[in-house]
């Protein structure tokens, strides 16, 4: 049986989607060991997006129509998933999509591995409500994620006496933060709020440190730093700041230790692991899950089967949502350790459930239309 | 006497071999291509066949007209974007909001979209907008004489600017996601393979009818005066005439072709992006072109199709080779090859001569804007053959 | 008070960048009319070397001043292969030197790539470039002031190259005439290498200082190239001073843009004002006399 793997091996996005197909990799092999899916050997058709939408919508077409694979694990980037998206309606095929998003979409054709904003951007904030920050400044990448994720980091802000006072954007791949950073420190907020994508991270961190300011007096949640990224930022820059995550790789479980061990052992002791890559490794054991529910390969009986499958993840246990294709997950705030691991420090306790539209929440009425 | 005689014939058969050229090519676009290619294919090579009608209007701004455009990109984008919004607002329906303005905007229609409700309008806008930016840049810079790598610098960083100015507006024109997610194309609807192979057809002819204006535009007064302002712009200022005129006209043309050829991709691929207009993608539209030899007729049109071909299946089997492959292309046909394959003696046929070359170097100038690449290029014999209206042979 | 004189110093600071990136540019472009696109992974290069020293000097201040001459020499040694192997060839055709130079660009990315891996490296700055400096007005960021430093230096140090060293003399004497240069028994071929080795280990140097700022990583030079190239042509071909004067000038336009609107908006109407001011003066701010014709 084929299954199909897209993520960008070349270009910008190879920095993060590289490590992704390496997990997704891993997960195909060990499914293999254990007799496949249904009983049927998965044989992976590996394609690259090259960080490009256009090739994304290409290439999910070839392995749709070309390859005839049962399913497709992939995507990084908003852009490419919304590229794809009609690819997989107009075929009537299934993606996988494994990173945290902006929300605001349940395709049929889509099942959400990673968090939707109330997993993750929403624990960020009640976290810091918490610890009592009274205002927020804004910072983030100049696209689709940081505008709509600010959008309803306002929305909350407005509704919990949260004052905000700053918001800025950084174009993608901007590296010179001294303006922003010095709109930030003449702000003087109790908290930063940072949507920056990529290496854009780097240099606000660096420029944020340089500028005097601390975790300790003004800490910084970041919801796109994984332990990937925290060797390029570096550490002497990210120790002690925030991150919101549904998985860290210290979570100290035995289905955890073992994931990690598996992944050590097969890519180097030196590699680490972090959500995305967690994610997408579960997206494979959920699609085995639903394709043995189903008993069937067919995108419908297996969209069928989906709802209430559950799977003891390395985060935890993680369970289909049958209605917006998302799965509920745990969600974890994690510091920065001088070792460059990041220590879960707070959590929800048990899975929130996935609402991509906020819809259970008074103080988003009025978001996403 | 004779020697009209023979400068007629040779006229003759060399408009004969381009008829033949563009023969071949309409047999294999329009009927060996459908016949042997998979739907799923065929629609790939309509994406290259898009790409070739940009290549055939850098053809004649680069090749003809010595102007390195590194902006096509913006121009692809600007009738790719007036194409995807039109498309946005049928699907929406009458008086309808494209789905993604409700999601990540107020919900209002910006006053500027909605013209683009008519399809009249539409397709008056993909060519005219995209001429109306070239013909305001061009008028600007090419009368100011600026030139050269001044100009290729300036056309770089206007595309760096547009996919920035792009990317910034998320809920007005789509930020870095863009516009995709099209159902209709003027009432067919897109995910029907019939419509879809229509497509393909629509964008093969325009190629082809693109490929006629030009081949009769090189064979006019006008072809000559580009080339000569390209050799020796100052001469042809003395001899009266404007090479800004010149120069914008063609710069304007491209620009328009570039338009066409965003507009049909839209439909074809199904999503426009600030990644399919920026830097990148801009520089990477001049490689077929110099493949298959900047100054020919059909060259660029085919080393954009070899190109774009080779890079879908090389990076299907060796994803990062591409890159090298990419860099390699670049270095040793731009160095080596600067006629592009046409300069390799098997292809010397007439369909691949090149024209008005051997131009004598300009002055020493380090910066000079003149385009002389052929003094690097081996000889070539026989310069006259094909050009209507050049020097007789003796 | 502070945040105004904050950002007058933002400015500078990215002003003191783009010369930075720009300074070896202007001397190569000025001088052989090559646009050198491969000018961006010069400085990536500059920026490994010093990730690669930090390797080997656990000391990050010492390896801070071995990596500045080193990425000189790694830049410039690139330079020269460049030069001799391909840009010798292509001088009497500038544009395509900027497409092949693309080409070379896009394969050492993908060299930093497969040698690097994609992933960006963490160079670590000295503790004594972390922090801020009370010049009081305000705190300064201390890595922004050695940068500007670094600047000043590479832009005093140029200057006295070209003024007042035999070399420097040969170099201005091909940029004003090069058929009479060679016509009096200066060696062109020798001055051209000369000229882009030293251009090329700017831009080392520059890689090098960006460490401290920025992100390290294969498409380091992507960021500031488009950049530089527009402090060249605004600043006017084959003068320093030009160059230094443009590299503040948008340095300093684009921070106060930027504190307005936002730093995409900012960018957008740096570019309209490039070609707005090229509409005044198409040569640039200063431009060398040449009675060629144009």
């Amino acid at each position: 049986m084929k299954i199909g793997f897209l993520n960008s091996l070349s270009g910008t996005m190879s920095i993060s989607e590289k490590t992704v197909h390496d997990s997704l990799v891993l997960a195909s092999e060990q499914i293999n060991a254990s007799g496949g899916v249904f009983g049927k050997k998965l044989e992976v058709v590996s394609e690259d997006g090259q960080s490009e939408p256009t090739v994304f919508a290409e290439k999910a077409n070839k392995l749709i129509s070309a390859d005839c694979v049962a399913a497709v694990f992939g995507g990084w980037t908003s852009a490419s998933r919304k590229a794809m998206k009609p690819v997989f309606e107009g075929t009537n095929s299934l993606l996988f999509y494994p990173v945290q998003y902006e929300g605001l979409e349940a395709s049929p054709n889509i099942f959400y591995t990673g968090a939707t904003t109330n997993q993750q951007i929403v624990p960020g904030l009640d976290y810091l409500k918490q610890q009592g920050v009274k205002s927020i400044f804004l910072v983030g990448s100049d696209y689709v994620f940081p505008q709509t994720a600010n959008k309803e980091i306002k929305a909350y802000a407005k509704a919990n006496g949260i004052e905000v006072k700053g918001e800025e954007y950084a174009p993608l791949g901007h590296t010179e933060f001294g303006t922003i950073v010095n709109k930030v420190k003449a702000a003087g907020a109790g908290a930063v709020f940072n949507t920056l994508n990529g290496d854009s991270n780097v240099a606000f961190f660096k420029e944020y440190r340089n500028a005097g300011l601390t975790a300790a007096a003004m800490p910084v949640m970041s919801v796109s730093i994984a332990e990937e990224e925290v060797g390029g930022v570096g550490v002497d820059n990210l120790v002690g700041q925030l991150t919101a995550w549904n998985y860290y790789q210290t979570i100290d479980s035995p289905t955890n230790k073992a994931f990690v061990q598996a992944f050590k052992s097969r890519y180097g002791q030196g590699r680490v692991t972090s959500d995305p890559m967690e994610a997408a490794y579960t997206s494979l054991f959920l699609w085995k899950a639903m394709v043995e529910k189903a008993k069937s390969f067919k995108a419908d009986d297996v969209k069928t089967a989906a709802g209430g499958v559950s799977y003891q993840a390395p985060e935890g246990t993680v369970t289909v949502n049958g209605e917006n294709h998302h799965i509920a997950k745990t969600a974890l705030i994690g510091k920065v350790g001088p070792d460059g691991l990041i220590y879960s420090t707070w959590s929800s306790g048990s899975p929130i459930e996935p609402d991509p539209y906020l819809k259970g929440y008074d103080w988003a009425k009025g978001l996403g239309g | 006497m004779t020697a009209s005689i023979r400068k007629l014939r040779g006229k003759l058969t060399a408009n004969y071999g381009v008829l033949l050229g563009f023969a071949i090519g309409a047999l294999a676009l329009l009927l060996v291509a459908p016949a042997v290619l998979s739907d799923f294919r065929l629609s790939l090579l309509g994406r290259f066949v898009c790409y070739a009608i940009v290549a055939v209007g850098i053809g004649l701004t680069w090749g003809r007209g010595g102007m390195l455009t590194l902006g096509q990109g913006v121009f692809f984008g600007l009738g790719g974007y007036v194409m995807a919004m039109h498309l946005k607002l049928a699907d929406a329906g009458p008086s309808g909001v494209p789905d993604f303005m409700r999601l990540y905007g107020s919900g209002q229609l910006p006053g500027w979209w909605e013209p683009f409700r008519s399809p009249v309008v539409t397709l008056i806008g993909v060519v005219g907008v995209p001429s109306l930016v070239a013909f305001g840049l061009g008028a600007a810079v090419f009368r100011r004489r600026v030139r050269g790598a001044y100009f290729a610098i300036l056309s770089q960083a206007l595309a760096a600017a547009f996919a920035l100015l792009l990317v910034g507006q998320v809920a007005t024109i789509g930020g870095f996601n863009g516009l995709n997610g099209f159902r209709s194309f003027f009432g067919y609807n897109l995910f029907d393979p019939v419509n879809k192979r229509m497509l393909y057809y629509i964008a093969a002819g325009t190629l082809l009818a693109m490929v006629l204006i030009i081949w009769q535009l090189y064979r006019s007064r006008y072809g000559e005066l580009l080339i000569a302002v390209r050799d020796q712009e100052e001469r042809v200022r003395f001899l009266g005439y404007d090479p800004a005129n010149i120069k914008i006209v063609a710069y304007v043309l491209a620009a328009a072709m570039a338009g066409i050829a965003g507009a049909l991709f839209v439909p074809i691929v199904g999503i426009i992006s600030p990644a399919s207009v920026g830097v990148v993608a801009s520089v990477t539209f001049l490689i077929g072109v110099a493949i298959g030899g900047r100054a020919t007729l059909f060259g660029p049109a085919l080393g954009a199709i070899a190109v774009a071909w080779a890079q879908t299946s090389l990076s299907e089997s060796f994803p990062s080779f591409w890159i090298y492959f990419q860099g390699a292309l670049f270095v040793v046909v731009i160095a080596f090859l600067p006629a592009g394959l046409s300069s390799v003696s098997f292809f010397k046929g007439s369909l691949f001569r090149r024209r008005g070359t051997g131009a004598p170097r300009g002055p020493a100038e380090p910066l000079s804007p003149a385009q002389p690449s052929d003094a690097a290029s081996p000889p070539q014999p026989d310069l006259s053959g094909v050009s209507a209206g050049s020097e007789p042979r003796q | 008070m502070e945040a105004l004189f904050s950002q007058l110093f933002a400015g500078l600071s990215l002003g003191s960048v783009l010369l930075l990136a720009a300074l070896g540019l202007s001397l190569t472009f000025g001088q052989m009319g090559v646009i050198n696109m491969a000018h961006g992974e010069f400085m990536m290069a500059g920026a490994y070397t010093a990730y690669m020293v930090q390797g080997v000097i656990a000391d990050a201040g010492i390896s801070l001043l071995v990596s500045i001459p080193l990425g000189f020499l790694v830049g410039g040694v690139m330079g020269v292969i460049l030069e001799a192997t391909l840009i010798r060839r292509m001088y009497h055709r500038p544009l395509d030197t900027l497409l092949v130079t693309w080409g070379v660009a896009l394969i050492l990315q993908q060299v930093a790539r497969d040698i690097f891996g994609a992933p960006n490296v963490a160079v670590r700055a000295p503790g004594w470039l972390s922090g801020s400096v009370d010049v009081g007005v305000a705190h300064l960021p201390a890595a922004r002031l050695f940068i500007l430093a670094l600047a000043v230096a590479a832009v005093v140090g140029l200057s006295l190259l070209l003024k007042a060293t035999p070399l420097g003399r040969r170099i201005r004497g091909v940029v004003q005439n090069r058929d009479l240069a060679e016509t009096v028994g200066i060696s062109t071929r020798s001055t051209d290498r000369l000229t882009f080795f030293i251009g090329s280990g700017l831009a080392g140097i520059a890689g090098v200082a960006l460490t401290l700022l920025g992100s390290t990583g294969p498409t380091l030079g992507t960021n500031y190239i488009v950049d530089a190239f527009l402090v060249v042509v605004a600043g006017g071909i084959a003068q320093v001073k030009g160059a230094v004067i443009a590299a503040f000038g948008l340095g300093l336009l684009q921070a106060t843009f930027e504190y307005s609107t936002t730093a995409s908006v900012a960018k957008v109407m740096v570019f309209v004002v490039i070609v707005v001011f090229l509409q005044i003066r198409p040569q640039g701010i200063f431009s060398v006399r040449t009675r060629s014709l144009a």
